[in-house]
């Protein structure tokens, strides 16, 4: 009996750490509060910067590398998606043509890495990966082989650390946190601020530590931090008592919309209605089936990307999107949208010859563009949008705040 | 009243690991298997109320019966093909293939359904009672589970115990050959206890997924492992033990979140798991039994 049960309490833990193992994602994150906007104008879905006609000729073969199955296969797609709009507007215009494979790494760190090694026969270029822990193991390749390498959406700062070759479309986490500090500050969203993070989440982590240092900088009062270990964590009233015993009046969530979601709706049950402000990883929220608009009603949170702003550019994109792929795109969508021209102008800025250049060659003259100061891009998630030798970007923070069930930008 | 605000909050959790842990006890008691795949028959049964009840409008009873008859046919589907032609096989195979079956629900449920989360409308409709002018807050959904934990434990124990079809059950499980001699259908026996774990999973599913609403593909994995330890706290095969051991868990987790650290949480539940296997091998409520090789 009792050889009976500890071998099945051995089971059930070997269990338990393999449903612990299947989260880990990382959201594109951060923002940068000291971005120079260029004067230029985005005039359209496809705006002049490179130029229509640019110097670059050939075809520019890009490997992409993403999770289009699995538990994290919804960011995947997107960066897919978003990239296949760009690709097809690019194509368009004639001159320089792009060529885009992408493979599904899953979200998980060998696979992509294999995935890697099947495109690097024919890639010029690595655009990917959507996720961070797949991210810098690709990276560590990439930097070894010397491709050009831009990721959409993979914020850690171990993606880019070390590696002149990696470039990130998204804000990096410590930026992000820092800029929310600075926003709630600026805008006085609350006087006692609690947070709730998972601590066991890059991401997560990532952003509650610039959250609290630049807090502690500027005079944001946080009264109380509560964390949990695990995004399938269901229960958080434990934590959501500590909160509201410490009066709580704006609660900063640097997580996803997951456990998010269970959150607000915990709390409501127990009577607990601070205000809410989130990350880029909250976006999604809105999007879950079956979701009750009232609950997240007010919530805030900060996001490169608002499908429902009334510009000329997210106009005609979300048209083409919704048109070819049924649903609204989310951030990451735009971030790939906005990788692929950024590929674009640099590539023309540099004068690629994309047929007859090396991988190496067209890396090293990326690497001189994208870092050259006077290169910028205007795109969905930003304007005037430059990157420093890091290999990280600058560009302004939007929030927007939840209204009838819609994002309105703040 | 902090403190009893995570009182209830731990009563709250521990009553649905205690209704997932029923199930598991059941399935133990009788046909002395670990169906590890019950976590997941819960997501299931949860998948359907949600399709029925919250985009489908339907009453909310009604999905949940709707629920128990898919579950019910899943649980005796997987106990005929996947358990049934071991049955003579030693244990350590069953179990391996109760994993397996987890993991094909997991994936089965993954592909059909895609790893998107859902978020499921409560079923229940009761409005928190608010305690001591609004500073103590009882959510519904406590209350509800509590009361069904205690409505299905008195069933389980009064059909066990009290029916004919009960009685076979306790005498498949005291010694299954001699059941058999005595003209007892074991595998008809063993498929109605399959049919009935399952059919609670519905209902587990149900008000699993009323308190937490996040519903995806592995809902059902983390309470299922939870209330197995809750099953094995209270005493594998125990009835009231399930009911009992799922409680206490789910205090002793929530108490421990609060007071303690909310990382170690799972740690310490597990620790006291272990104290109490130390002190009383079979559990809080377990019946000592010798096992004849």
């Amino acid at each position: 009996m009792k050889k009976y049960l500890s071998l099945a309490l051995a089971a059930a833990m070997a269990f338990s750490l393999a449903a612990c193992g299947a989260t880990g994602t990382s959201a594109p994150a951060g923002n940068a509060a000291d971005s120079t906007p260029a004067a230029s104008t985005p005039a359209d879905a496809a705006p002049a910067e490179g130029g229509e006609a640019g110097a670059a000729t050939g075809t520019l073969n890009v490997g992409g590398i993403g999770p289009l199955t699995g538990g994290v296969a919804v960011y995947g797609l997107a960066t897919m998606q978003g990239a296949e709009i760009a690709v097809e507007e690019i194509n368009a215009l004639g001159g320089l043509q792009f060529e885009l494979d992408f493979k599904d790494d899953t979200g998980v760190a060998e696979t992509a890495v294999n995935a890697y090694n099947t495109l690097k026969d024919s890639a010029d270029v690595i655009y990917g990966t959507t996720t961070t822990d797949p991210c810098i193991n690709v990276a560590a390749e990439t930097f070894n082989d010397r491709f050009f390498q831009l990721t959409p959406s993979a914020s850690s700062t171990a993606v880019t650390e070390g590696r002149d070759n990696v470039f990130q479309m998204c804000f990096t986490d410590p930026n992000q946190g820092a800029s929310a500090a600075d926003y709630v500050k600026d805008n006085n969203l609350g006087e006692s601020i609690g947070i709730i993070y998972n601590n066991a989440d890059a991401y997560s982590t990532g952003l509650r530590d610039a959250f609290v240092a630049r807090a502690a900088e500027i005079g944001l009062n946080v009264v109380e931090e509560q964390a949990f270990p695990d995004d399938n964590t269901p229960d958080f009233s434990a934590q959501l008592n500590a909160l509201a015993a410490a009066n709580v009046d704006l609660l900063f969530m640097p997580i996803y919309y997951t456990p998010a979601y269970n959150i607000v709706n915990q709390a409501q049950a127990q009577g607990f209605a601070p205000k809410y402000f989130g990350c880029d990883g909250m976006d999604g929220i809105l999007d879950i089936e079956g979701m009750n608009p009232d609950l997240v009603e007010g919530l805030m949170l900060m996001t490169p990307f608002n499908a429902s702003a009334t510009d000329a550019a997210t106009t005609s994109f979300v048209e083409k999107y919704q048109a070819a792929y049924d649903g609204l795109p989310n951030q990451f969508a735009a971030d790939g949208y906005d990788a692929m021209w950024a590929l674009y102008y640099a590539a023309n800025a540099a004068g690629i010859d994309a047929d007859n250049m090396s991988h190496e060659d067209i890396c090293e003259a990326l690497i001189a563009t994208f870092t050259s100061g006077d290169f910028s891009v205007d795109g969905l998630t930003g304007s005037g949008m430059t990157w420093s030798a890091k290999g990280e970007i600058s560009k302004d923070p939007v929030a927007v705040r939840i209204e009838n069930g819609v994002y309105v930008t703040m | 009243m902090q403190f009893l605000s995570n009182l209830i909050g731990g009563v709250s959790l521990g009553s649905v690991y205690a209704l997932i842990a029923l199930g598991y006890t059941m399935v133990y008691g009788i046909a002395r298997m670990l169906n590890f795949a019950h976590g997941d028959v819960i997501m299931v049964g949860a998948y359907v109320v949600f399709f029925a009840f919250c985009s489908g409008g339907m009453n909310p009873l009604l999905a949940i019966l709707i629920a128990m008859a898919v579950c019910t046919l899943l649980g005796v589907t997987i106990e005929r093909i996947a358990y049934r032609p071991l049955r003579e096989a030693p244990s350590l195979a069953v179990l391996i293939t109760a994993i397996g079956v987890s993991y094909l629900l997991q994936n089965g449920a993954l592909l059909l359904w895609s790893a998107n989360p859902r978020a499921f409308t409560s079923v229940v409709s009761i409005p928190p009672i608010s305690l001591f002018g609004g500073r103590l807050t009882i959510p519904g959904n406590t209350l509800v589970n509590v009361v069904v934990c205690l409505v299905i434990m008195v069933g389980l124990w009064l059909f066990v115990n009290r029916t004919t079809p009960g009685h076979a059950m306790q005498a498949v499980s005291e010694d299954r050959g001699a059941a058999q001699l005595m003209g007892i259908n074991v595998n008809a026996t063993i498929s109605l206890t399959f049919a009935i774990g399952s059919a609670l999973a519905a209902v587990a599913g149900a008000l699993l997924c009323s308190s937490y609403p996040m519903l995806q593909p592995t809902t059902g994995a983390m309470p299922g492992i939870k209330a197995f330890t809750a099953a094995v706290f209270g005493g594998i095969g125990s009835i009231p033990g399930a009911l009992l051991g799922g409680i206490l868990l789910g205090v002793i987790e929530n108490l421990s979140k609060a007071y303690i650290s909310t990382q170690i949480s799972d740690a310490i539940v597990f620790l006291v798991l272990i104290v109490i296997l130390l002190i009383k091998p079979t559990g809080l409520l377990g019946k000592k039994r010798v096992v004849k090789v």
